[in-house]
Formats: C-alpha cells, sequence, structure tokens
C-alpha cells in the first residue's frame, strides 16, 4: 500500500509531508523519556522487529497466496499510540530510503496511510475500547480484525484519495475505490490475524505484559488531544464544507428519478403516511435546514454552488455533534458492561 | 535466495557502499538531503504528460551514482517492485486518456501513453535518486544531517536505534526461517505456527531491549544520541545545492530540449 512519488503532486505530497511532520513530531514531544528511559531502546528494537517481521510470510489458507505482517496496530498495543507513531515513522523513512519502497516525496503519505491511522485512530478508537482488559483470544481477534479492518481500508482509501487528487494516474476515483478497497479487505484480515496471533502468544507467554498490568498502563498515551482534534475537523466539515457539496442528487435519487421520474418515492398505504408523519414531527433539521425556513434549501436554492446557507451549517453542526454523542453513549455502555463482567 | 536474505543483503551492500571516501561520500549529508528533496518535488512537479522533460533529471543520480563508485545493480530489486506497482495504476492510462498528443514531426501518440511513461519514469529517477543519496550517505550520517536540519530528536535517536538493530534482528529472523524451512517439507507457515514463530521473535527483542538499556544506561544514556561532529556546511555543499537545484530549475524548463528533439526524429526520418 505504499504511494509512490510517480503518482503524487507535490501540491498533495507536500501538504501530507506537513500533516505527518506535524503528528509525528507532536507524537515524539509526547514521548516522556526521562520517567520512561527503556521506551526509547524497546522503540528502537521493535522497529527493527516489525522490519524483520514483514519479511516472514504465512500461508492464506484456501487461497494459494501468503501475507505478513503490517505492524502499526501491534506497536500501538506494545508501545502505546504515540510511540508507536514514531517507530511507524522511522521505519517507513528507512524503507523510503533505503529499499525505494515509498519515494521520498511520498513519504508523508505513507507516514499517514500506514502510521497515524492505524496507530492514533484503529487501536485508541476501535482495538483498545473494544479490548480493554478482556484478553480471551475470541475477544482478542474479533478486535484485531475490526481494528485492521478499519485502520487499512482508511489507508487505502487514502492511497485512492491522494492518488486521484494529484491526477498522474487516469483512473477514475470510483474505478480506484471498487478495486483498492476489495483488495485491502485481504490485506486487512491478513494484518488483523497475524497482529492477533502474535498478542496471543506474547500474552501467554508473558502475562505480565497484558493490558491492565503496571507497566502496560504506564505506556499508554491519552487520546483526548486526538479526538478533540476529530471533533474540530468533524465541526468544520459538517459546519462548512458541506457547503461545497454537489448539488446533483446522489446515486439512489438518480437511479430512482431514472426510473419512475421523481426523485422521491410518493408514500402509499396507511403504514407509509403514519411513519412519514411521525418523522415530520421527529425531523428537527428536516432536509439538512432550519424548519423555520419554510421551504428546504434544496427547493429554494437555485442551483449555485457553493450553497452557504446557515440552516446547512447548524444542521452539520448539529448532526456531528449527537453521532459523537451517540458513539460516546455507546463507548459508556460498553465500558459500564465490560467493568461488571470483569468484577468476580 | 527468500525475502529474508535479499534484505538483509541489499541492507548490507548499502551500508558498505556508504563507508567509502569518494567526493559525493564527502559532501554534507545536510546537503544531499536538501539536494535530493528539491530533485524529487521539480520531478513531480513536472505536467503528468512529460517524458522527455524528465531525461536530463537522470544525470543527478547517475553522477552520483558513477563518482561514488555505486554499481548499478543495486537498482533492480527496488525498481522491479515499483515499476510493479506504479504500472499496475498507470496501465489504465493508455485506455481512459486516447487524446491524440503530438510529438514531434509527424509523430501523434495517445495522451495516455505518454502519461504512462511518464509515471514509469519518475519511478525510476525517484529510486535512483533515493538510493544514490543512501548509498552515498549511509543511514547514521543521514539521521545525524536530519537532526541538525531540525526534524526532532526522538525521531532521529528511532532511525538509529532502528537501523543498527535491524541488522541483529534481521540475522534472528533469517535463522528462525531458515530453522522452519528446512523442517517444513516444503509446507507454508500457518498462522498457529506463525503466531509462536513471530512471538518468540518478538519475546527475544523485549529481553533485548531490556539489556540494551541497562548497558546504555551504563554508559551514560540521558535519551540523546550525540552524533560525534559538530560539522559546518563548507564551500563545496553550498555549491552541491545551489548548482544542482539551478540545473533541476533549467532541466524543468525544458524548451530548449525540444528542438534536438524534433532534429533527432528529423534525422530519423
Amino acid at each position: 500500500m505504499h504511494m509512490a512519488d510517480a503518482l503524487i503532486s507535490p501540491a498533495v505530497g507536500g501538504t501530507m509531508w506537513l500533516a505527518s511532520a506535524g503528528l509525528t513530531s507532536y507524537a515524539s514531544r509526547k514521548i516522556d523519556v526521562p520517567s520512561n528511559g527503556r521506551l526509547i531502546p524497546l522503540m528502537g528494537v521493535s522497529g527493527a522487529f516489525v522490519f524483520a517481521a514483514q519479511m516472514i510470510n504465512f500461508g492464506i489458507p484456501a487461497t494459494g497466496s501468503s501475507g505478513h505482517l503490517g505492524g502499526g496496530l501491534l506497536l500501538a498495543v506494545l508501545l502505546g499510540p504515540y510511540p508507536a507513531l514514531v517507530v511507524m515513522a522511522s521505519i517507513l523513512t528507512v524503507q523510503a530510503l533505503v529499499f525505494a519502497d515509498g519515494g521520498l516525496l511520498a513519504l508523508g503519505c505513507n507516514i499517514f496511510n500506514l502510521g497515524v491511522l492505524p496507530c492514533l485512530v484503529a487501536y485508541p478508537l476501535l482495538l483498545r475500547p473494544l479490548l480493554g482488559t478482556n484478553t480471551a483470544w475470541p475477544r482478542l481477534f474479533a478486535g484485531c480484525l475490526v481494528a485492521a479492518l478499519v485502520g487499512v481500508e482508511l489507508g487505502a482509501f487514502g492511497v485512492v484519495l491522494q492518488t486521484a487528487v494529484s491526477g498522474r494516474a487516469a483512473l477514475p476515483f470510483d474505478t480506484f475505490l471498487l478495486l483498492m478497497l476489495p483488495i485491502h479487505l485481504a490485506i486487512a484480515v491478513v494484518e488483523g490475524l497475524a497482529t492477533a496471533a502474535i498478542l496471543a502468544f506474547i500474552w501467554h507467554a508473558r502475562p505480565e505484559l497484558r493490558p491492565g498490568s503496571s507497566q502496560a498502563a504506564s505506556d499508554a498515551g491519552s487520546v483526548r488531544p486526538v479526538a478533540l482534534g476529530l471533533l474540530v475537523v468533524a465541526l468544520i466539515v459538517g459546519g462548512c464544507l458541506s457547503w461545497f457539496a454537489s448539488t446533483h442528487p446522489d446515486g439512489l435519487e438518480w437511479s430512482i428519478e431514472r426510473a419512475v421520474g421523481s426523485a422521491e418515492l410518493p408514500a402509499t398505504g396507511p403504514v407509509h403516511g403514519s411513519l412519514a408523519r411521525l418523522q415530520d414531527r421527529t425531523a428537527v433539521l428536516p432536509d439538512y435546514d432550519l424548519p423555520s425556513s419554510g421551504e428546504s434549501s434544496a427547493e429554494t436554492s437555485d442551483g449555485s454552488w457553493p450553497a452557504v446557507s446557515p440552516g446547512g451549517t447548524v444542521s452539520g453542526i448539529v448532526g456531528s455533534l449527537c453521532v459523537l454523542v451517540l458513539a460516546a453513549a455507546l463507548g459508556w455502555v460498553s465500558r459500564v458492561a465490560n467493568r461488571r463482567r470483569e468484577q468476580p | 535466495m527468500n525475502r529474508v536474505d535479499s534484505a538483509l543483503y541489499d541492507l548490507t551492500c548499502l551500508d558498505d557502499l556508504a563507508r567509502q571516501s569518494t567526493w559525493p561520500h564527502r559532501i554534507d549529508p545536510r546537503a544531499k538531503a536538501v539536494t535530493t528533496l528539491v530533485y524529487v518535488v521539480v520531478i513531480a512537479s513536472l505536467p503528468p504528460r512529460a517524458v522527455v522533460e524528465l531525461i536530463p533529471f537522470a544525470s543527478y543520480p547517475l553522477l552520483l551514482m558513477l563518482a561514488g563508485q555505486v554499481p548499478f545493480r543495486i537498482l533492480a530489486r527496488p525498481l522491479l517492485f515499483t515499476l510493479l506497482l506504479a504500472g499496475a495504476i498507470g496501465i489504465a492510462n493508455p485506455f481512459l486518456d486516447r487524446t491524440s498528443v503530438h510529438v514531434a514531426g509527424t509523430l501523434w501518440i495517445a495522451g495516455g501513453w505518454l502519461s504512462l511513461f511518464s509515471i514509469l519514469l519518475r519511478a525510476v529517477l525517484g529510486v535512483a535518486g533515493a538510493l544514490a543519496l543512501i548509498a552515498t550517505t549511509g543511514m547514521e550520517q543521514l539521521s545525524h544531517g536530519l537532526a541538525r536540519l531540525g526534524v526532532p530528536r526522538g525521531l532521529v535517536t528511532q532511525l538509529l536505534f532502528l537501523y543498527r538493530y535491524v541488522f541483529l534482528l534481521g540475522a534472528n529472523s533469517q535463522a528462525l526461517v531458515r530453522a522452519r524451512d528446512l523442517r517444513s517439507n516444503g509446507k507454508s507457515l500457518q498462522l498457529s505456527a506463525y503466531g509462536s514463530l513471530v512471538g518468540h521473535l518478538l519475546l527475544r527483542t523485549l529481553d533485548r531491549a531490556e539489556r540494551i538499556h541497562e548497558a546504555m544506561c551504563c554508559r551514560g544514556f540521558r535519551g540523546d544520541i550525540p552524533s560525534g561532529t559538530d560539522r559546518r556546511l563548507g564551500w563545496p555543499d553550498m555549491a552541491f545545492i545551489t548548482v544542482w537545484s539551478f540545473l533541476f530549475v533549467v532541466f524543468r524548463q525544458g524548451h530548449w530540449l525540444h528542438p534536438i528533439v524534433t532534429s533527432v526524429t528529423g534525422i530519423a526520418r
């Protein structure tokens, strides 16, 4: 999944360099060396370990192919998210320089896709909450698979996006995405299985390395800055970037319009009617706009783009916050359930 | 030769090449790092269908490799992988971009072929530039150079550690894989055995980290690895950056190449 210099433009490469350099620099500062001197050599040899482990392939049953470890998730579990990002950045730098695997300009893209996404997104937001302190193997395998699927697919999406924006390859965005995501589904399964197999072995051999032990607790980093950063990005995207959304109908509406002549199917029957009335009463922001504006922005707009609309901005921000509250509530419920289960 | 063997062989070759003392080796690592960065940025900034304009850029890695006595065979394996990746994505270009483009004289070609050649040529130049840099500098010197350019010390220390121990753990990994291959009767490694095999390597790694930390503390380690040199950029280093950057800008314009191409194709006709 390494990006190559040949496929990206200086604007995309430079932007991703800045983003990755900023995040790696931040992660580097977050590593508390004076209070945890062991971490420096541990990070160094862990990086060398991932390098060596990437060269060992294992057979994938019923496919005749083989796969190997990526390493981001494993490092995040062993070292914590911030040290793991620094280690992944160093691995990718050595790969770019010594093995010419991914180019120098594409290094920022590769650190973001293969380092930031698994270490600062998939691990703290998925694997850590899913695992908790329960290291039973079904939970470990399920957690690793889910986190790897999200991390690797996000990385693949990043590759497609960066390639499409660069404009070097003529492959259309949607076709490239349809090619990349299924291929990386298989890679993600390999990554999840390999990570889970290694963790299951070392936690069995060295129970003191399991999450919840004193050493693991001291190595775990805070995800608060990352969560805050993602919140700010979500609010900006929901509040402002929604103005730049296409005014054309989406794929489903387009298909329905072609089939029946209008973008929305008429509600027929008593069940549809009562559900539509219920939706009208409960919809606080109908059609992503303020209810006081009478007609929806889609109906009143003259097709101008960008469609700057205060109602759309409020809807975007309220929607983002609702999703955040819902996700936080689910996480809280999951944590309480975990604690109850762990209590004797 | 399996993957572990070939990777270790490449690493050792590059490390040996970086210990020579030719004039490219004597240029400050910061000057080579900055110049190589300018090189890749200027190459990436050329239009998607640029092919002829890319050719003069080969002079940078070519000169560094010839003067630095770096054999071209070290390019073979990395080039193969990079060309496969870049070619897999660029292969659709000739089918999707059929616009006729005038090359020279009566020669017309589909735009997609030009952009595919351009992608492949950029891939070759990128690989050659990166390997010329590392083969004439060495990872250790380059890491210290990056630290002096403002790269965070944490990342530089990590790079130095990683590079130091990758040889050791690579050899461990090589021994593990060879021992398993000799006993496996040609069967591929299964996931259950993979967890145990790589897990053992990881446990050894963790033990090694502990021993290294104790040894380093005994030698006064305070979280930083000193470079041992405090070299300033001299005039050869400044001249290296200036001359190459100027040449890259001249190559970037590329207009001076068109009469040459036209005359060559004219003679061919």
